[in-house]
């Protein structure tokens, strides 16, 4: 069963419109939700007018808050609902429920404030999230043995998720509990946030989740958010709500991915060999914390990119700023810090004459090599794979000399992925799943989530490879906090890996106790059959939180995307033609799904690096409808040509590591310096024509930005 | 009023200029057709009328007066198959959408006229690779190879006849 391209579970249904998403449920005597927001980035409520006539309304706001008014995630900074202070111009205020949606948009509201002078740029915000150190050897040292050093900046915008289903939830009250279904990636974070809210036992919430139509991050904090959201109005009004968003109100209020700004000095020998890199990362967490800490760390694990270097220090800090709060994306800081680390990589190329392959081949993190936090690689360490297996199918070396002068261009870029929650993550999650022996085979009860990525496709196949059984005998249960324990959130690449490797613990214990037993003989002779296995660390696996020193994640991802570009004269759009993705991946466990995410991911950096434009007004996204925030179609989505590369690691199922996250890190530094190859010298993203035709017309006039030392 | 709903005479009291799309999933009950954005941008609600592909979120009722209007619950088709071979779907939500655009194609047709076709068909998940190798043809787009790192790699039984080595 591993490593077949095993057919999705539910695709039929979802490819027959069978499949039933949390707009598609009704229940009897139904109420709609819509929440009524702030519309000023700082400042004080002073009144709220209700203009319309109240009969046959739910209405709540924070005074009706049974519990905390708090979104429970790392700080406890978020309110659920304002009560006085307005820290960005989207926050929810009041809440209302009417059974008829035409009378409920009709519901006009008033809102008095006294306005403050909102902090709109991260490099004037002085209240300062996260602050993160990594260092490594001697950067003085570092730069005294240099040659050159070369120093550039590199920004990236805010990009929104796009998952075509918007967010959405029906809370339904069932005597002194609270049952919410939703399209949600993490039910119990959503669970523990209801808890909180509602003033509850563990036992008298319930969270459901629901076929869920993307996620990519979108789908990890907020839907806590709307659920609070929805069960207040189902507990005021005691009957069902459901609280759909339309595609301007998810657009405008839920999270982006942070914006970046991201400073490299790096010293560099004649012949290309690295001695320092001296990093600076800043980004713009908005408004609450939220995730923003954990988002920090992973970018800057990974801003040095896949090299190896004895001194260096990167310094990284998420600030506040009033505007809606920046949360989970696909990468997960990576990408910011990835764009950044890829595009130096080709000027300190540039600067030294040096082939931009050579000078990645001869720097690549290889085994036994000493990663910025002293983890130490392990056999898959496979960055030269991934390069020279990308170089060489999308002959990057005949383009790039034939296409000199032309309006194509080709570029590319190598990167890699931490699988799995980062530094201690795993240890404090310490989750659990469980196999349930059934009379055809077994039922996989774990919290994590499918939102399209192939969850349940994948873990069956696991157990059904471990039990010796076809993969339609083991079945999956729905995700529903009551009934399946919590195998932590479907976040940072690591279901397959990790909670697959529970389930793979549980079906080989399970097979053990079956004896040669085949399910139906063991429980009609021994009774039902559950095995639960808690996650533990493997061995030899280190990480201090305090000092940033240690494993950051148990293994690592490798990818290298080669970009192929076309300049137009008159437009000024870069138009990809061709997208070479090579990626290491541990195992495949099913082929078709890790293509998937590759094809998928790589379509979703594409648009990052050259679409995806969240443009800002006061604090508020002034572009929140997909008629001008575009992402790719048909017709902006090159052929992408996948190769997956194995090198089993010992530490996932069948040595599988993480992928969903990993391709969305190559796209952006690819194409811009596939752009850099048509003479471009082009620093941000998304590259705009706008953006293009600034650098053409002052690219003669650039300023030299190496300095030589010797 | 009176149209006719995936072959069978239907007469449905609704208000004229409510959103098709409503109509056929609140008044009618097929919730087959899904609400990606609701501005005619994403065309997860692609439903057929009289034979054409339209955004039913943007089409009032009274529009299709009279007319044959065809969901993804009246359509007969094999592509919904082909779409789940080739990894075609993931989420799903624009699945339903997706069939029905192509629905209103040829058979076979080339990978240019599936990406012509589907340009009003958003998809999030699968970077539309799939989408075409369904529609258009397996060599319609690049297959994804599987290859080892470094060495030869152990053969696993049954692996797929589409992993190609060079």
């Amino acid at each position: 069963m591993v490593g077949r391209s095993v057919p999705r579970k539910e695709g039929l249904d979802k490819a027959r419109g069978a499949a039933r998403y949390v707009d598609d449920l009704r229940f009897p005597g139904m109420l709609h939700g819509r929440t009524i927001r702030t519309t000023v980035a700082r400042g004080e409520v002073t009144a709220v007018h209700l203009d319309f006539d109240t009969r046959g309304f739910a209405v709540v706001d924070h005074r009706d808050i049974p519990g905390r008014n708090v979104v429970a995630l790392i700080q406890d900074d978020q309110p659920f609902l304002v009560e006085r202070e307005v820290r960005h111009a989207e926050e929810p205020l009041l809440l209302l429920a009417h059974e008829d949606r035409e009378t409920l948009r009709a519901a006009s509201v008033r809102v008095e404030y006294r306005p403050g002078t909102p902090v709109l740029d991260p490099e004037r915000s002085s209240r300062v999230f996260k602050e993160i150190a990594i260092e490594k050897g001697d950067l003085a040292r570092g730069f005294a043995e240099a040659d050159l050093v070369i120093e550039g900046e590199y920004r990236t915008g805010r990009q929104e998720h796009v998952y075509i289903e918007p967010n959405g939830v029906i809370a339904v009250p069932s005597g002194d509990g609270m049952t919410v279904y939703g399209s949600l990636q993490c039910p119990f974070y959503v669970h523990k946030a209801l808890v909180g809210l509602l003033g509850l036992p563990h036992e008298k919430v319930r969270v459901v989740q629901t076929e869920t139509g993307g996620g990519f991050g979108g789908k990890e904090d907020y839907p806590s958010i709307i659920a609070g959201h929805a069960a207040l109005l189902a507990m005021r009004s005691g009957r069902p709500v459901k609280l759909v968003y339309d595609r301007l109100e998810d657009m405008a209020a839920t999270t982006k991915r942070h914006p970046s700004i991201v400073r490299h000095r790096t010293g560099v020998t004649r012949d290309g060999r690295l001695t320092a890199m001296e990093i600076d990362v800043l980004l713009d967490g908005g408004a609450y914390c939220t995730l923003s800490p954990v988002v920090l760390s992973r970018g800057c694990l990974h801003a040095t990119g896949p090299y190896r270097c004895d001194n260096l220090r990167v310094h990284g800090r998420v600030v506040m700023t009033n505007t809606p709060p920046s949360g989970a994306f696909r990468g997960f800081g990576a990408p910011q810090t990835v764009f950044a680390a890829e595009v130096q990589m080709d000027r300190v190329a540039e600067a030294l004459g040096l082939d931009p392959v050579r000078l990645r081949g001869r720097n690549a993190l290889r085994p036994g090599d000493t990663m910025a936090t002293g983890q130490v690689l392990g056999e898959d360490a496979s960055a030269l794979a991934v390069l020279r297996e990308a170089v060489k199918r999308s002959d990057f070396h005949r383009k790039r000399q034939a296409w000199r002068g032309t309006s194509r261009g080709i570029g590319l870029s190598l990167f890699f992925h931490g699988a799995g929650f980062t530094g201690s993550g795993e240890v404090m999650l310490a989750s659990r799943a469980a196999l349930e022996l059934t009379p055809r085979g077994a039922r996989i009860q774990v919290g994590s989530t499918e939102m399209g990525q192939g969850t349940r496709t994948t873990l069956a196949q696991i157990v059904a490879e471990t039990l010796g059984l076809a993969v339609e005998r083991v079945e999956v249960a729905e995700p529903d906090t009551a009934s399946v324990p919590d195998s932590g959130p479907t976040v940072a690449s690591r279901t397959c890996m990790v909670v697959g490797g529970l389930l793979k613990a549980c079906a080989a214990e399970m097979k053990e106790r079956l004896g040669g037993l085949s399910p139906a003989a063991y429980l009609k002779r021994h009774g039902p059959l559950r095995v639960i296995r808690q996650y533990e660390p493997p061995p030899g696996i280190a990480w201090d939180d305090a000092t940033f020193r240690g494993d950051a994640y148990a293994t690592y991802g490798w990818g290298c995307d080669v970009a192929e570009v076309e300049l137009d004269p008159v437009t000024y759009e870069v138009r990809p033609t061709r997208v070479t993705a090579v990626v290491e991946i541990g195992r495949a466990v099913n082929p078709l799904m890790v293509a998937g995410q590759v094809e998928g991911g790589t379509a979703q950096g594409l648009g990052y690096a050259l679409l995806e434009d969240v443009v800002m007004r006061e604090g508020r996204m002034a572009n929140a409808q997909l008629t001008n925030y575009m992402i790719p179609t048909t017709l902006d989505t090159p052929p992408v040509d996948v190769t997956i590369l194995e090198s089993p690691c010992r530490h996932g199922p069948f040595g599988a590591k993480g992928v969903g996250e990993m391709p969305m890190s190559g796209p952006g530094p690819a194409v811009a310096n596939a752009v850099r190859h048509l003479g471009l010298d082009v620093r941000s993203l998304p590259i705009t024509p706008e953006k293009v035709l600034e650098c053409a017309s002052s690219s003669t006039e650039s300023e030299p930005t190496s300095t030589r030392r010797r | 009023m009176r149209f006719v709903l995936n072959g069978k005479r239907a007469d449905v009291d609704a208000a004229p200029l409510k959103r098709l799309l409503d109509v056929l999933r609140e008044d009618c009950g097929l919730a087959g057709t899904k609400e990606g954005c609701g501005e005619g941008e994403c065309g997860a609600c692609t439903v057929l009328v009289d034979g054409a592909p339209v955004n039913s979120c943007l089409v009032p009722f009274a529009h299709v007066r009279g007319r044959k209007v065809t969901t993804i619950e009246g359509l007969r088709s094999r592509l919904p198959e082909a779409l789940v071979r080739e990894g075609g779907t993931q989420c799903g939500i624009c699945t339903p959408g997706i069939v029905m655009a192509a629905a209103a194609l040829g058979p076979r047709p080339s990978a240019a006229c599936v990406r012509e076709a589907l340009a009003g068909n958003l998809c999030r998940c699968t970077g539309y690779a799939g989408i075409v190798r369904a529609l258009a043809g397996r060599r319609a787009a690049p297959h994804p190879r599987v290859r080892a790192a470094r060495g030869p790699r152990p053969v696993a039984p049954g692996r797929p006849k589409r992993t190609r080595r060079s």
